[in-house]
């Protein structure tokens, strides 16, 4: 369960684009007749991109609408699930994976970096308010591990200086490629693959 | 080792491309058509043969599953849902499937959808995946295209709908029920079974949930024939899986392997050993968070399947293999996963709500040498009362690791601990204890 609050200082209207609005139908049509309250979680994530990647209080109350649900409903499913930021969270948004796997093979080094680099506290504001980090449960990616997501991309293989290399780049404004930082392909054994060669030599 | 040509996820470190041309050559969609001409029931029986257990987690037959569902469409359609909102720590096997192999899975999803009869089948996929969502949303946009699904999909006769659907960042939504409550627009939280899913599933009709790999191994199976999956692996546990090896070992990486595979093995040789040499394993967690860990010892002999690994008192769970070497401080990574399940449990049951918050903050006291020696004992009683106790297999994932740690671990857990409040040295501070016990000692 996700222990965010909602921020204190709050829009007071919030509506769709143009593109959102597409996008928003598009997606109700994936779901039988009647049943379109199917669409929150799609549309909670279609309000949080083109508000800065944040929900505020007026996008519930609009998807609500839109949907023709209570509003209490879509607060229910915004507050419960853990990806849905109520809370201004930067254009760059660092996830940190710390559990077990990644634990052992020293994601707190990572942690450390992204105290030093970005600000002293979790889901803390950077100083020019473009980024913030927070330990998160399990990202799926133990066998590269540690990592670490900024928005939707995954950082994979890192270590302190790597990170700290990603995240200068990011409070320039860039955008660092994704993938494993030791050039290793995919979730291959490395160095060391002792199955498929013919394919991988063909 | 399995011989290449038996391997069924030939791309799994993508060599070979994700596109229809490309999976054409491996085999993929070539005669879709002449399988299901066959039939419902040829097909259910051949996966039947084939002995395939489910990959998530709980090893149920799927065949079996399959056949649960209604043998007639009634007034309410069926569905097909496929789990792919893999969260355990220690799991990364179906994101590598998700982004190539996604044309295994979108033709798996046509075949069990004509065997359950469902003409809709939806795609759970974790919200982190979101770029590996797009890579299958890409292979399914493609497999339109090439009229492979939709309207008379790849020339069955059957009108097959895939669509996708992301979560957002609840490892409960793995739970099958949760995973359907999730998809109707609400919290994730299970339901009560009976009724199952197979007969009131989504939107109340009759439904089909299995893992993204499960159906992915579908049309192989179906193609080479059940008793080529059976011969491989053993009795009742059989097959090839997808095994993920991280932790403290030299190259942590995903492999597929014929189950049964000694757990050595697949350490040494595909994972490049442990740091620090075989003689520096502390434990090995052989499936997934949830699964107790198994002591090095043990992990001499031991072979990966469901069976062997449940007479360990552990289980294969999803495969996920966390190796810890002596480096880590093994009930500091207890913790940690305690602290996993705290964050992640729904709040539904109290048992589960309370106690596993309760298991990581006994679980963090003892890493520092802070529990008091009968919070050792407590802490068992703690994983009893929530085993069990709950609505979903939440209760037993959050209380096995932290029982496999007692069991293998509870002598390193009191060295640590010796801390005990009524002792009489401690008589100095009386508020601490109980007057009547000092009164007699007087």
């Amino acid at each position: 369960m996700s222990l965010k609050k909602p921020a204190k200082d709050q829009p007071d209207m919030f509506e769709f684009n143009s593109g959102s609005l597409k996008d928003a139908k598009d997606i109700i049509a994936k779901y039988p007749e009647g049943k379109q309250q199917s669409a929150v979680m799609a549309l909670l994530y279609i309000a949080q991109k083109q508000n800065n990647n944040w929900i505020p209080l007026a996008a519930m109350k609009y998807i609500a609408k839109f949907l023709d649900m209570p509003y209490i409903k879509v607060y229910e499913v915004a507050t419960f699930y853990s990806m849905y930021n109520l809370s201004p969270v930067g254009k760059y948004f660092i996830q940190v994976c710390t559990t077990t796997p990644c634990m052992i093979r020293g994601a707190n080094k990572l942690v450390e970096a992204c105290r030093e680099k970005i600000s002293k506290n979790e889901s803390e504001l950077s100083n020019d308010k473009n980024c913030s980090w927070m330990e998160v449960e399990c990202l799926g990616a133990c066998v590269t591990a540690p990592m670490m997501q900024i928005n939707d991309d995954y950082y994979e293989d890192l270590d302190k200086e790597k990170t700290l290399e990603i995240l200068d780049k990011i409070l320039k404004g860039e955008t660092p490629k994704p993938g494993s930082y030791r050039g290793r392909i995919n979730n291959e054994p490395e160095n060391n693959r002792k199955t498929l060669m013919d394919i991988k030599n063909a | 080792m399995l011989k290449d040509q038996d391997r069924i996820f030939k791309n799994l470190y993508n060599d070979l491309g994700t596109d229809v041309f490309s999976v054409q050559k491996r085999g993929d969609w070539t005669n879709t058509k002449d399988l299901t001409k066959k039939g419902r029931d040829w097909i259910i029986n051949e996966i039947k043969d084939s002995q395939l257990r489910g990959r998530g987690g709980a090893g149920f037959p799927t065949g079996l599953k399959w056949s649960f569902a209604p043998k007639q469409v009634g007034s309410r359609p069926h569905y097909l849902v496929i789990n792919g909102d893999e969260s355990e720590p220690g799991t990364c096997k179906d994101r590598d499937i998700l982004r190539f192999e996604p044309h295994k899975l979108i033709e798996g999803c046509l075949i069990t959808s004509y065997a359950v009869q469902a003409h809709v089948c939806y795609i759970y996929i974790r919200g982190e995946y979101f770029v590996d969502g797009q890579k299958l949303q890409a292979a399914i946009d493609e497999a339109y295209e090439k009229k492979l699904i939709g309207k008379n999909a790849a020339g069955t006769g059957w009108d097959l709908d895939i669509y996708i659907h992301y979560g957002a960042g609840a490892y409960i939504c793995g739970e099958e029920t949760a995973l359907l409550e999730s998809i109707e627009g609400k919290k994730g939280q299970p339901r009560l079974k009976p009724p199952f899913p197979a007969l009131i599933g989504l939107y109340g009709c009759p439904t089909i949930i299995n893992n993204v790999e499960t159906i992915a191994v579908v049309p192989t199976i179906l193609r080479r024939g059940g008793k080529w999956f059976a011969s491989l692996g053993r009795e009742k546990n059989t097959g090839t899986k997808i095994f993920c090896i991280s932790g403290n070992v030299n190259n942590p990486c995903n492999v597929e392997e014929e189950m049964n595979i000694p757990l050595k093995d697949l350490i040494e040789v595909h994972a490049g050993g442990v740091v620090g040499g075989w003689e520096n394993l502390q434990a090995v967690i052989p499936g997934g968070s949830s699964m107790p860990l198994i002591p090095r010892e043990k992990c001499e002999t031991l072979t990966m399947d469901f069976d062997s690994l449940m007479a360990e008192k552990s289980g294969l769970g999803t495969a996920g293999i966390v190796v810890i070497n002596k480096d880590q401080d093994i009930i500091k990574c207890m913790a940690r996963i305690a602290r996993f399940y705290k964050h992640e449990s729904c709040g539904q049951c109290t048992p589960c709500r309370e106690g596993s918050g309760w298991m990581w903050r006994m679980l963090e006291r003892m890493a520092r040498g802070e529990a008091s020696k009968d919070e050792v004992e407590m802490l068992g009683d703690v994983t009893k009362q929530i085993e069990g106790h709950t609505i979903c297999a939440f209760g037993e994932g959050s209380s096995w690791p932290v029982q496999g740690l007692l069991r293998h671990f509870k002598d390193e857990i009191k060295k640590r601990n010796k801390f005990d409040p009524i002792v009489k040295e401690n008589k100095n501070i009386p508020y601490l204890v109980d007057q009547h016990l000092l009164d007699k000692n007087a």
